[in-house]
């Protein structure tokens, strides 16, 4: 098997000075496009990908063999139609779907990276994709769209390229990573590390992996993408294949079950160290902090046309918290619509069949495409 | 699209920037932009209606004119307009005080309780008047605070507030209101129309 036969893949010949002071150079980007660029070069829309999707946003991804992430919203006729709009999304630097990331190899040791690769940020991230635009010769995006990580990918690229994007959605996110998201960040950071098989994040080079750790930082964050009247319709007390309870620690409730599924899957496509330098470079994230505590600051240049959406069962990136974002943007009289989308869907609402969302979506890009 | 919306539409210049307070599906924000040119937003409460206001492209955020409009910075619109509900709000004072903070100008519509209707209705029935701008009934209707345009007219003074304009709609019939037809105006337009300032 050759995984890597089917990631596309920019080599970056620029150097990119880092946020930690370090630069990298020659470094990959793996991406993937859906859709055709037309002549005009007036209709690509640049994704961004959350904490832990990758480049393959929609059909089958060629390396887990699932739905791409964002199945639901880009496709052909989908909210993002790609029949109409040529698709771009990279993998985060940092990944592990081919960019460059802490498990590619360290020329100065020969093994692993590891904890030594740089401390990336947000900012580093939408700086290393920007050179997507070079490669496809595109001058202007159409749009930039992205949830959570991915919103906060798109607020840093208007705000560090402000005429680089006609339209910006940036949705079920915020612009400075709370407490509480950081806790949770945290808590995910500390499972990876109890787990004996990290070895300080040099497991690669001692042929472990850390899997038992990461399975349970995804099985907390999983719990933080759901509502809990979500989880409460969906499982509620229900036993799983058992009539009663068994007085033990296995999976007597079908949630523990789910929850433990879902950590076994995650640790097959993703990578521990991978893993803490994303969920640091999310906790890093502060764009007001970057303008001198002023929100608006961030936005002053750009005349984008921005579309903010939140959704109303969302307690990871609450609705106040895009709210926020609005406020900024019309305190400096920027062209900003808003929406909560009710959803019962948690967090994960932007990444499923949430019709009034998809089709707030497609209306928005659409209609702006066509005036244009 | 209803009279009343022309008459607004007539009060407002060419290629200024509007907000529409309480847009709704967006019918007004749609011939502005499309006959005025007007660079217009639209605040609506109704997610439903936002969705709509969405579908036709038009830029809506959704929000409470009660708590929303202070986020926008002071004559940061050249127009703002609130049709028919300034008598649904908590607070209509601190709205209109907002409105126009927000905008140069600001144009209000209201529901006219001092129509001849109304009254005639309350008169003979001896129960909340129920008509066909004000078709609730009195345990579901949203608005709290009727207001008759003389009530409106009277308030603006009080509060110097310029009125620089203001029209009777009775009848699809339109007509200007004056300090000398007040009384009769009050009395047989169902709908005013206010352009104001401070």
């Amino acid at each position: 098997m050759n995984a890597e036969n089917n990631i596309k893949t920019l080599i970056v010949k620029k150097p990119l000075k880092l946020d930690c002071g370090k630069t990298i150079n020659e470094f990959p980007i793996a991406y993937e496009t859906y859709g055709s660029l037309n002549e005009k070069k007036d209709n690509a829309i640049l994704v961004f990908h959350a904490l832990t999707g990758d480049q393959f946003v929609t059909g089958q991804n060629p390396i887990t063999k699932k739905d791409g992430w964002w199945s639901y919203a880009v496709g052909p006729h989908k909210a993002i139609d790609t029949k109409k709009y040529f698709v771009i999304c990279a993998n985060v630097i940092g990944g592990c779907m081919g960019s460059f990331g802490p498990s590619h190899e360290d020329p100065n040791t020969g093994t692993a990276f590891g904890t030594n690769f740089p401390v990336i940020t947000i900012n580093d991230m939408v700086n290393a994709q920007y050179n997507l635009l070079d490669h496809f010769g595109i001058d202007k995006l159409f749009s930039i769209a992205g949830g959570s990580m991915g919103g906060m990918q798109v607020l840093q690229f208007i705000s560090n390229f402000p005429d680089k994007a006609k339209t910006v959605i940036p949705i079920a996110c915020t612009s400075s990573h709370s407490a509480q998201n950081i806790a949770f960040n945290e808590l995910g950071r500390q499972a990876i590390a109890a787990d004996s098989n990290w070895k300080d994040g040099d497991y690669s080079s001692k042929n472990t992996v850390p899997n038992k750790g990461l399975a349970v930082a995804r099985m907390a964050a999983h719990i933080t993408y759901l509502s809990k009247k979500g989880l409460q319709e969906k499982f509620g007390r229900k036993l799983q294949e058992r009539e009663d309870l068994k007085f033990g620690f296995d999976a007597d409730f079908q949630i523990e079950s789910y929850l433990r599924y879902q950590g076994s899957v995650f640790v097959d496509r993703f990578d521990a160290n991978s893993y803490l330098y994303i969920t640091r470079a999310m906790d890093y994230f502060d764009l007001a902090k970057q303008y001198k505590g002023n929100l608006s600051d961030a936005f002053r240049a750009t005349r984008a046309k921005f579309f903010i959406i939140s959704f109303t069962s969302d307690w990871l990136y609450p609705t106040q918290e895009n709210k926020d974002i609005v406020i900024a943007l019309n305190s400096i009289g920027a062209d900003v619509g808003f929406v909560e989308i009710e959803s019962d869907k948690g967090h994960d609402s932007f990444l499923l069949d949430v019709p009034d969302f998809l089709s707030a979506l497609k209306n928005f890009l659409d209609k702006s495409y066509t005036e244009n | 699209m209803k009279n009343e919306f022309q008459v607004i539409a007539e009060l407002i210049k060419k290629d200024k920037k509007v907000l529409d307070v309480g847009c709704g599906d967006g019918i007004l924000m749609e011939f502005l932009k499309n006959n005025k040119n007007t660079n217009i937003r639209g605040l609506e409460i109704s997610k439903n209606k936002v969705q709509e206001c969405i579908a036709k492209g038009l830029t809506v955020i959704e929000g409470n004119a009660e708590k929303d409009l202070k986020q926008f910075p002071d004559k940061s619109f050249e127009y703002v307009v609130l049709s028919q509900t300034l008598q649904a709000f908590l607070n209509p004072e601190l709205v209109i005080n907002e409105l126009l903070r927000v905008g140069k100008k600001a144009i209000v519509t209201i529901p006219n309780f001092g129509y001849w209707r109304v009254r005639l209705h309350l008169l003979i029935k001896g129960t909340m008047p129920i008509t066909k701008t004000l078709p609730d009934e009195w345990y579901n209707t949203p608005n709290i605070h009727m207001c008759s345009i003389k009530d409106f007219f009277y308030f603006a003074k009080s509060r110097d507030i310029k009125i620089f304009k203001s029209l009777a709609i009775s009848n699809q019939n339109v007509s200007i209101i004056n300090d000398s037809n007040l009384t009769i105006k009050n009395f047989f337009a169902d709908l005013g129309i206010f352009l104001i300032e401070k």
